[in-house]
């Protein structure tokens, strides 16, 4: 799969103007086209960006210390009490937890799989295509229908699963897939791993094919086996692919919503939330605007350091 | 490794196998579509008498059609912004050498590590004292804001690639900045430009939360919302439910099975970067 991404000709050979030739190409480029009303560009754009995602964000983190309620005029200061209570607070403490066994639990399960179906894709089976097709379908259906098909499979009395594992003798349990407090979170985690499954093998997979199969071959013949093969040549090889796909899973998993807001509206007993359900809950259900923020200061602190860490190469390499 | 020996075989058919039991939901989804109200076998067993009829109630009882237009005229413009802004920003981003241009860049960059969620009730009171809830507008706003790092994002790192010869050529030609960029580069971003439309268009199409808090009860509200309040009202109706579901996700689904490969890609190389 040659990739779209791939830019025409980055090195093209240049004869011309030797001198100026200090920094990168970039620079150069920059330079020679340069304008003094480029900034009129990035106007328009930076006017919805400012509206939507700065000022906002500004007045997120200003009201996560006050106790305003989203109506009243009347709001004071309370300092620090949001996040004091969050921490206090049964329900909120399950879904900080909840989040990272969400986050963890798909992100584990969604590249191994992941994984492993496209080095079995990358392979000369003649169905490839059509795998690939289907095993990727999943990611374009509406999460609030592939929340709604699960919420039906996972049925208590003689569900599909239930009589699926039933069927191939796994167990003779009749599991309360969404209504127990120990199993819901499992549960939902599992449709999010089916959902994108997909998503992270089309990434292995593209990165597959950037491996020159002579290197295999070479080491094949070194007398090298699947597994060290795969060890010493391909995860080196792979090792971009294998952290976008770990990045993009994990900030997906802390983001979570609607496969938990469909399928058991945080339920049973408030067991099943995340951080992100909850924000809307204690936001615009129970109308605590100032609690709600806090929350999401929490969460968006989680995501924030955790992209930062992963971004900062990506950007650096990006901005140079 | 190139021939297809018995172990390749062997793959296959394990891989069809682990393919097949994939897709168990898909295949419950379109049984039960077709399954009269009465039949209550198991939604594994294939469906004894089909019929259509599920299909024809949810499709008059859902509201579906209109939220799909609704759905569309959102998809439609704000992708068509991101693609216009976002094409134009990373120009004038990649191109400029002012000292503001690296802070700006990284000002946009932050944009991708910050959630929806900080801003969400802020932004709401916001499109509130304007009056706009209940309408497209906020959306179409709330999408091209969010959605602009990203497009920023692979605009640039794509257009850095582009030496400038191109452009120089251009303007001996006699163009200026803006004819610049509409005449060489707009083109010579096509290939980065499906991807950006791809990835947007999905993301836009498929969103839940924030239709669900601007639209819901609105006749404004797209296909998501229409599907979360269709099934609420008929919670044990399967058959009626799993119909409009497998309605409200065919236009997806043909677009992906036409344009499968480019999607495909798309999804790959977007976010290679």
């Amino acid at each position: 799969m040659t990739s779209p991404a791939t830019a025409p000709a980055t090195d093209a050979p240049r004869t011309a103007a030797p001198r100026a030739d200090r920094g990168s190409s970039f620079r150069r480029n920059a330079q020679r086209t340069g304008s003094r009303y480029l900034w009129l560009f990035i106007l328009p754009a930076a006017a919805f960006y400012i509206f939507v995602v700065l000022i906002p964000s500004f007045q997120g983190v200003f009201f996560s210390f006050t106790n305003w309620n989203g109506l009243s005029a009347d709001w004071k200061f309370v300092g620090l009490d949001n996040f004091t209570r969050l921490f206090e607070d049964a329900v909120s403490v399950k879904a900080i937890g909840n989040t990272f066994l969400y986050a963890i639990l798909s992100t584990v399960f969604e590249n191994v799989l992941g994984l492993l179906v496209a080095l079995a894709l990358h392979s000369r089976i003649k169905s490839r295509n059509v795998l690939r097709v289907l095993f990727f379908m999943p990611v374009v259906l509406l999460s609030v229908v592939i929340a709604y098909l699960w919420q039906y499979l996972f049925q208590v009395n003689n569900g599909a699963i239930t009589q699926l594992l039933h069927a191939i003798g796994l167990t003779d349990a009749n599991p309360n897939w969404l209504g127990d407090p120990n199993l819901v979170v499992f549960s939902i985690s599992i449709i999010v791993i089916w959902q994108f499954t997909g998503y992270t093998m089309v990434i292995y997979l593209a990165g597959l094919q950037g491996i020159p199969p002579e290197q295999l071959e070479a080491a094949a013949i070194d007398g090298a086996g699947p597994f060290t093969r795969f060890w010493y040549v391909v995860r080196p090889l792979l090792a971009p692919a294998i952290t976008v796909n770990i990045m993009l899973s994990l900030i997906r998993g802390f983001m979570i919503f609607d496969q938990i807001w469909v399928t058991t509206g945080g339920g049973p007993a408030d067991t099943s939330h995340s951080l992100s359900t909850l924000v809307y809950r204690t936001a615009f259900q129970f109308g605590e605007l100032g609690r709600g923020t806090a929350i999401a200061v929490v969460l968006a602190l989680i995501v924030g350091i955790l992209g930062f860490i992963q971004y900062r190469g990506l950007l650096r390499g990006g901005a140079r | 490794m190139n021939r297809y020996t018995w172990r390749t075989g062997t793959l296959e058919g394990v891989m069809i196998v682990v393919a097949l039991i994939f897709m168990v939901p898909v295949y419950v989804l379109i049984n039960l579509s077709v399954r009269r109200q009465s039949d209550l076998s198991s939604p594994l067993a294939p469906t004894a008498q089909p019929t259509l009829d599920n299909f024809s109630n949810a499709w008059a009882q859902s509201g579906l059609g209109q939220a799909m237009a609704n759905s569309a005229i959102i998809t439609v413009v704000s992708v068509g912004l991101l693609v216009v802004l976002g094409s134009l920003s990373a120009y004038g981003l990649a191109r400029a050498t002012a000292r503001w241009s690296a802070p700006a860049f990284y000002l946009f960059m932050i944009g991708l590590l910050v959630p929806f969620q900080l801003g969400l009730v802020p932004l709401y009171r916001n499109f509130a004292a304007l009056g706009l809830l209940g309408t497209m507008v906020p959306l179409v706003i709330i999408y091209v804001g969010l959605r602009l790092p990203f497009t920023l994002f692979l605009y640039t790192t794509f257009l850095r690639q582009i030496p400038a010869e191109y452009e120089e050529a251009a303007s001996l030609d006699g163009a200026g900045t803006f004819g610049r960029f509409r005449r060489v580069v707009f083109p010579l971003l096509r290939p980065i430009t499906g991807t950006v439309i791809i990835l947007n268009g999905l993301f836009v199409w498929n969103d839940f939360l924030t239709p669900l808090l601007y639209l819901s009860g609105s006749p404004n509200r797209t296909v998501p919302i229409a599907v979360y309040s269709f099934v609420n009202e008929n919670t044990t109706v399967w058959p009626l439910v799993f119909a409009a579901l497998l309605i409200s996700v065919i236009p997806v689904l043909l677009a992906f099975f036409v344009f499968q490969k480019t999607l495909i890609q798309g999804f790959a190389s977007g976010i290679k970067g």
